[in-house]
């Protein structure tokens, strides 16, 4: 297949490069190594929406932050994404790190972050009430939110498809050659497609698919994030973002809620050798552990319902790299995108659309363009009303599947059927939090591989956790 | 709106013996609410045998315990309700529940009977560190796969946890052709009932490795292997004990938890130590009208004892439904102290009732040889010798009406463990 453009990498900046593009009337190829998309970083991070006081001024990540910021609500409501703005709180325990939030303050105003306001220790009990007794203020930024980035990444993807996007999943590019003005780009899998431009937008990749072209200017470092994710029971234990002074390494340990009424503690920050290690481990999660309870002292640490680890791609540069390759200028890198990545990640979007009007000259716009994507049914958020309703139209929603987060069959149908249809159980997870409550999917595991496979036409043997070889049964009793 | 005398929340064994004891109490209306697609609950998947010595006093597979229930429930004119989800209960007794068939259903219940069970901790709740992989699940998910849906959730198996359910699947992945390779427990004894130790380890050469516990997950899609390791007395891995298992699953038996979502969201005061509500000997919760019994109350060891407590409840919902129940004049507590984690039930209302009082508990160690006492104000009222008391073996013991003259309002009941 031909393409105008391709763009390699479906996360979450990936896929808002593809709907912002998918307005011009050109063919478009998002390719994705994995079997669904926000595999990567997208979906293991922190899951906010910084204010922009961290990044140095007059760097892109300080542009982009504060202009992504600005734009997310609007997006995410655009395209019925979770989101909740709830401000974040930097907490400081000594005069020394005072000075620090003044210093964080000083450079939000240089990079024109709003809402922000240097607070005591009353107000931030007041706000806060089961923050450290030992804390002595906070820097309050009121623009600071969370948001469900894979959900965002997806519903990104989707509009992007809705708009004639091609998805190709399952292709792990590994060779690209350039002839007579065209990118052939290969994929592992023996597929290969051929475009006019690309966009690099692989994450912790992108330096090896710059590569691929002879551009060896970028090198990305893979710097793990490890996290625990606790019971809803403990909802409310903050109200805001709590980070605590920055370090070196990234924005210390936070405390948030979640979009969906958990509460996510870490991450931790340790660069790794090679691209792939993506396991927990003791001493990472002690640490978040120890640094959750010295801003939280009485988190009930035990309610822990799962751990993970995400990577973030650390530029050797520091800044995010988004132009047009040295090498090749029809070949446009999007780099070096670690926090605040996703909260930047609709301004690079347009930042990436300007780009590419640059070096494609004016661009054809469609006719009729899909802004958004049909709001997915979320059952548990439903009024009696509503969900009496629902059942009516459709018995499927009558049927439980996953009890603790009272996901319905209806919506795990949905999502076998969507734009982007979930092919695996993590698909399923991410598209409905089946899977993802304090049971982890130990009741509704078995009876969501038996819907996948009946709704996909396959044996539950097929059936897997994400993919590849990750089949989650394998084989048939005697 | 639905109404009912008594709506039972669940339908396995807890759920059906409450039902059919409120019935032959005389109570008219009632439902059972099941979520899954067929009375019985887990009682289904467990295909072993080992169930109703006790209650039976013979020896009967899950599925033949449960249905011999289930016809006595068929017989009666109590009302069931399938793949039928309890959403909700609100603090006047209306029961909110949704099927494919009657919608969102608002059920008006006199009395409700809690019959939720219980749930397995998961990976997380433990934080196993390493990848994650597919093929890490709990045994009991690994039980519904092999024994509900027919697939073998894996071929060479590591089992972190001795508890019943890690010990009945290592006989049963063995007999399905799979290789258990071990199963390691945290604890220097086991969780599981000694019998099922014999009988699904011993015999089949599986080696129980006490005092270890898994430290590493390894394997990009499915597990390839975990690293197993020696615990010290305080349970942390020691360096330079580890020893790697190549395995493409693992399976946990870490423990079951009270499933008590519903009864939290309708303010009923729980145990911290059992995970269950608190309940007075008719298992009667803080909540006026509703009682609670089985798994979702304390976790049992064997059915034929949750068979006997959702009587109880049953009965005592009856009483309530009908007007025969007696109100407490005053109420006075258990407690397990040295030894005993906990006790159930937790208050005896003081009614004047002339029937005997059945304690349940659950020791925090092995003993052996060792004397169960209960005491009041220092008074030593009931000692009884045990040869052998274990963290995974339920007891019980009966007080004497006699026994429980003359108490004030907020007394302690307490039972320990000497020796």
């Amino acid at each position: 297949m031909s393409y105008d453009i391709a763009i390699i990498g479906a996360g979450v900046v990936g896929s808002l490069i593809a709907r912002k593009m998918s307005k011009y009337d050109i063919k478009i190829a998002l390719v994705e190594k994995c079997n669904d998309v926000a595999m990567g970083t997208s979906k293991a991070n922190s899951a906010i929406v910084h204010a922009g006081f961290d990044a140095m001024p007059g760097s892109l990540k300080a542009e982009l932050n504060v202009r992504g910021t600005k734009l997310m609500g609007y997006l995410c409501d655009e395209l019925s994404v979770p989101f909740k703005n709830i401000g974040s709180l930097v907490i400081a325990f000594s005069e020394e790190e005072m000075e620090t939030l003044q210093e964080l303050y000083d450079r939000g105003m240089e990079n024109n972050v709003p809402g922000m306001k240097i607070i005591g220790q009353d107000r931030l009990h007041e706000l806060e009430p089961n923050v450290s007794k030992r804390a002595l203020g906070a820097l309050w930024a009121k623009t600071a939110s969370i948001v469900c980035p894979y959900e965002l990444t997806l519903a990104a993807a989707e509009v992007a498809v809705l708009n004639g996007v091609d998805l190709y999943r399952n292709f792990a590019v590994n060779d690209i050659a350039f002839e007579n003005e065209i990118f052939t780009i290969k994929a592992k899998n023996g597929k290969e497609i051929e475009a006019k431009y690309v966009i690099n937008a692989a994450g912790i990749y992108s330096d090896y698919i710059a590569s691929l072209i002879g551009d060896n200017s970028i090198e990305i470092v893979a710097r793990k994030g490890e996290y625990l994710l606790m019971d809803k029971s403990l909802g409310g234990v903050v109200n805001h973002v709590i980070f605590q002074c920055p370090t070196k390494m990234g924005k210390g340990v936070l405390v948030t809620p979640t979009v969906d009424g958990n509460i996510l503690t870490g991450p931790s920050a340790k660069d790794i050798e090679g691209k792939d290690d993506i396991t927990t481990t003791t001493d990472e999660l002690d640490m978040v552990r120890k640094y959750t309870s010295y801003s939280i002292p009485n988190v009930k640490l035990n309610a822990v319902i799962t751990s993970f680890a995400g990577l973030r791609a650390h530029s050797t540069k520091g800044d995010f790299i988004i132009e047009p390759s040295k090498v090749n200028p029809h070949f446009i890198n999007v780099a070096g995108i670690e926090s605040p990545g996703l909260s930047a990640a609709p301004a690079i979007a347009e930042y990436v659309q300007d780009i590419m009007l640059d070096v494609c000259g004016r661009l054809p716009k469609k006719v009729k363009w899909h802004r958004t994507r049909p709001e997915p049914v979320r059952f548990r958020e439903l009024s009696t009303v509503e969900r009496r309703e629902l059942i009516e139209n459709d018995p499927a929603f009558g049927q439980i599947v996953c009890r603790c987060e009272t996901v319905t069959e209806g919506e795990i149908i949905a999502a076998c059927h969507g734009p982007i249809p979930a092919v695996d159980m993590d698909g399923v997870k991410r598209r409905t939090r089946a899977g993802m409550g304090r049971c982890q999917s130990g009741f509704c595991g078995p009876k969501v591989a038996e819907i996948i496979a009946r709704e996909r036409g396959k044996d539950l043997l097929e059936v897997t956790k994400f993919g590849d070889n990750s089949n989650i049964v394998v084989g048939k009793t005697k | 709106m639905l109404k009912y005398d008594l709506v039972v929340v669940g339908g396995g064994p807890a759920g059906m013996a409450a039902a059919l004891k409120a019935k032959e109490c005389g109570v008219e209306k009632i439902l059972i609410c099941e979520r899954d697609e067929t009375l019985g609950g887990i009682l289904e998947q467990c295909i072993h045998t080992g169930f109703g010595l006790h209650y039976f006093g013979e020896e009967l597979s899950g599925p033949e315990y449960a249905a011999r229930f289930i016809e006595q429930v068929e017989k009666t004119d109590i009302d069931v309700k399938v793949n039928t989800m309890v959403l909700d209960i609100t603090t006047n007794n209306v029961v909110i529940a949704i099927n494919k068939q009657d919608g969102l259903m608002e059920i008006s219940a006199t009395a409700i009977v809690l019959a939720m069970g219980c749930r397995e901790r998961p990976r997380g709740a433990i934080s196993i560190p390493g990848t994650r992989p597919a093929g890490v699940m709990t045994a009991g998910t690994a039980q519904r796969f092999a024994n509900i849906d027919g697939y073998l959730p894996g071929k060479e198996v590591v089992i972190l946890g001795s508890g019943d359910i890690g010990l009945i699947m290592a006989r049963r992945m063995t007999l399905e052709g799979a290789k258990v390779k071990a199963v390691c427990e945290l604890m220097p004894y086991s969780g599981g009932l000694t019998r099922n130790i014999v009988q699904c380890l011993d015999d089949f050469d599986i080696p129980l490795k006490l005092s270890h516990t898994v430290t590493e997950i390894r394997g990009k899609d499915r597990v390839e292997g975990v690293t197993i390791s020696k615990v010290d007395g305080n349970l942390k891995p020691i360096p330079g004990t580890e020893e790697y298992i190549p395995c493409d699953t693992l399976m946990l038996s870490v423990g079951l938890l009270p499933e008590n979502e519903l009864s939290r969201s309708v303010g009923i005061r729980l145990d911290k130590v059992t995970g269950g509500a608190v309940v007075d000997q008719y298992r009667e919760t803080n909540h006026e009208g509703i009682f609670a019994c089985g798994n979702v109350l304390h976790v049992h060891d064997l059915v034929d004892f949750v068979t006997q407590e959702a009587q109880t409840a049953g009965e005592g919902a009856a009483n309530y439904i009908l007007g025969k129940k007696e109100y407490a004049d005053y109420r006075i507590h258990t407690k397990g102290i040295n030894g005993v984690r906990y006790v159930v039930p937790q208050r005896i209302s003081m009614d004047g009732s002339e029937e005997p009082v059945k304690l349940y508990f659950r020791v925090g160690q092995v003993f052996t040889n060792a004397t169960v006492k209960v005491t009041r104000n220092g008074n030593v009222i009931y000692a009884k010798k045990k040869r052998k008391l274990a963290p995974g073996e339920m007891e019980n013991i009966v007080i004497k009406p006699e026994d429980l003259q003359d108490f004030s309002e907020g007394d302690y009941l307490f039972i320990e463990v000497e020796g």
